[in-house]
């Protein structure tokens, strides 16, 4: 077997959160090495405390099995941290799709992170494009998504933050 | 067989789990990271850090667990639960980090010790009076810990500087969410403004503690305080709240959370944490 096949398999296991998204297309799938009958996949966790690591951890397994590995290894890589500059181009296609703002560039910084006390950048809505939208929360049914509302169509909708 | 979600494998027979819902069964956070300690790093000062960090996160998630469904607003319940649920996570990364050294597991860290083996500051022991003290204790604990993850960033032990990495992205918007809300009510009405500086005042006795030198100062372990105090005062400008005059709250016989000595609230919290757990000692999740 080749690295290929057991990359392409890998990089098509959805997302147990935004199943429309594969672990590829987040940029959650870090690398997959083959060495005979042993494939190890490499993930980096998007959140410290995302309850999803552990379903996508099985399913990576799962479906290298079937493909035929006998011994899959899952491995946690903790740095360098996720950040939603990793989510492709197909990916952020597919956000839009599913009505939820893809994120902006991650803020970049030399020195100690900043305090902000207003709200952030304004996000462009994933149903009209208006870029009238107000954030509603900051937080949203991931810690991943903040929350909106589009001022134009008035639909509320979510975004990926941008960390 | 689909092959369009996760959840179709959950009832196959041929996996070695023995799951039986989405989100049961826990891995090891840790899990297929190098956990070997670098040379010139002491194992005991190191776990014992770990400790205190990740009992920070954990009792303090629960704390901020018990006001699921007393929050004002659907908004701020979703909030605050994912700002629980990325403690929780810190909490179980830095547990786990603690167990690889000593030995034993996370799960035993967290519900098989006793109130004096805890190493969590005071500071997350206590049930918040309103929703102003819960805004007033976020901020405090957030910025005191985003400023000594930065500084963990480059810790001795690479296993802690890639936890505390992660977690500098969190707790930044911790930080920004109770900031707003603390300018929000210190800005607002006379009565939110009382409220809020009540709660600051409240809380201040404990904020002393944080800056405790606790362990082996080869892991950088202080955050610095003078920039910690820049972030808040500028919090407090902005809300017109005055910074609090009031006395630290006294260590016993010099023993505060770090060294095992904690407040009454402690145990509530612990009862209710480990009741499961020492209840159905040998079962799994």
């Amino acid at each position: 077997m080749v690295t290929t096949t057991a990359y392409a398999i890998a990089a098509q296991v959805p997302d147990p959160e935004l199943p429309q998204l594969t672990l590829e297309d987040l940029g959650i799938l870090r690398g997959v090495d083959v060495d005979g009958d042993t494939v190890t996949a490499t993930i980096t966790p998007t959140y410290s405390g995302c309850p999803a690591m552990r379903e996508i951890s099985e399913d990576l397994t799962h479906r290298l099995r079937r493909a035929g590995y006998r011994d899959v290894r899952v491995r946690q890589q903790l740095t360098p941290a996720w950040t939603s500059d990793w989510i492709t181009e197909p990916g952020r296609a597919k956000l839009t799709a599913a009505g939820i703002a893809p994120p902006h560039a991650a803020p970049t910084r030399s020195g100690r992170v900043p305090l902000t006390l207003t709200s952030r950048a304004r996000i462009a809505c994933p149903y009209c494009g208006s870029q009238q939208t107000t954030q509603t929360a900051q937080f949203s049914g991931t810690a991943c998504k903040a929350l909106h509302r589009c001022s134009a169509c008035h639909e509320p909708f979510e975004s990926v933050k941008a960390i | 067989m689909s092959d369009d979600t996760p959840y179709d494998h959950l009832s196959d027979e041929d996996g070695d789990d023995h799951r039986w819902a989405f989100g049961t069964g826990f891995t090891d956070p840790l899990q297929g990271v190098d956990t070997t300690i670098p040379a010139g790093v002491d194992p005991q000062a190191l776990a014992t850090y770990c400790l205190m960090l990740g009992d920070d996160a954990l009792v303090y998630s629960h704390r901020l667990q018990q006001w699921m469904t007393h929050m004002p607003e659907l908004e701020e319940e979703t909030a605050l639960a994912n700002i629980a649920l990325d403690l929780l996570g810190q909490a179980r990364l830095l547990l786990a980090r603690a167990a690889t050294i000593l030995d034993t597991t996370e799960d035993r860290l967290a519900f098989f010790r006793t109130e004096r083996e805890f190493r969590n500051v005071r500071l997350v022991e206590h049930r918040d009076a309103d929703f102003a003290e819960l805004v007033a204790r976020l901020l405090i604990f957030s910025a005191w810990r985003l400023a000594l993850f930065e500084r963990l960033g480059t810790s001795r032990d690479p296993v802690l500087a890639a936890i505390a990495g992660k977690a500098v992205k969190e707790l930044t918007y911790h930080r920004d969410y109770a900031a707003q809300w603390v300018v929000r009510l210190g800005d607002g009405t006379e009565v939110s403004r009382t409220k809020v500086q009540t709660a600051l005042n409240a809380v201040w006795p404990l904020v002393d503690e944080l800056f405790r030198p606790c362990t082996d100062p080869a892991l950088d372990a202080v955050a610095d305080r003078a920039e910690v105090d820049v972030v808040l005062d500028t919090v407090f400008a902005t809300a017109t709240l005055e910074r609090p005059d009031v006395a630290p709250r006294a260590a016993v016989a010099g023993s505060t959370g770090r060294d095992g000595v904690h407040t009454e609230a402690l145990g509530y919290v612990l009862a209710e944490l480990q009741s499961i757990a020492r209840s159905y000692p040998d079962a799994e999740w």
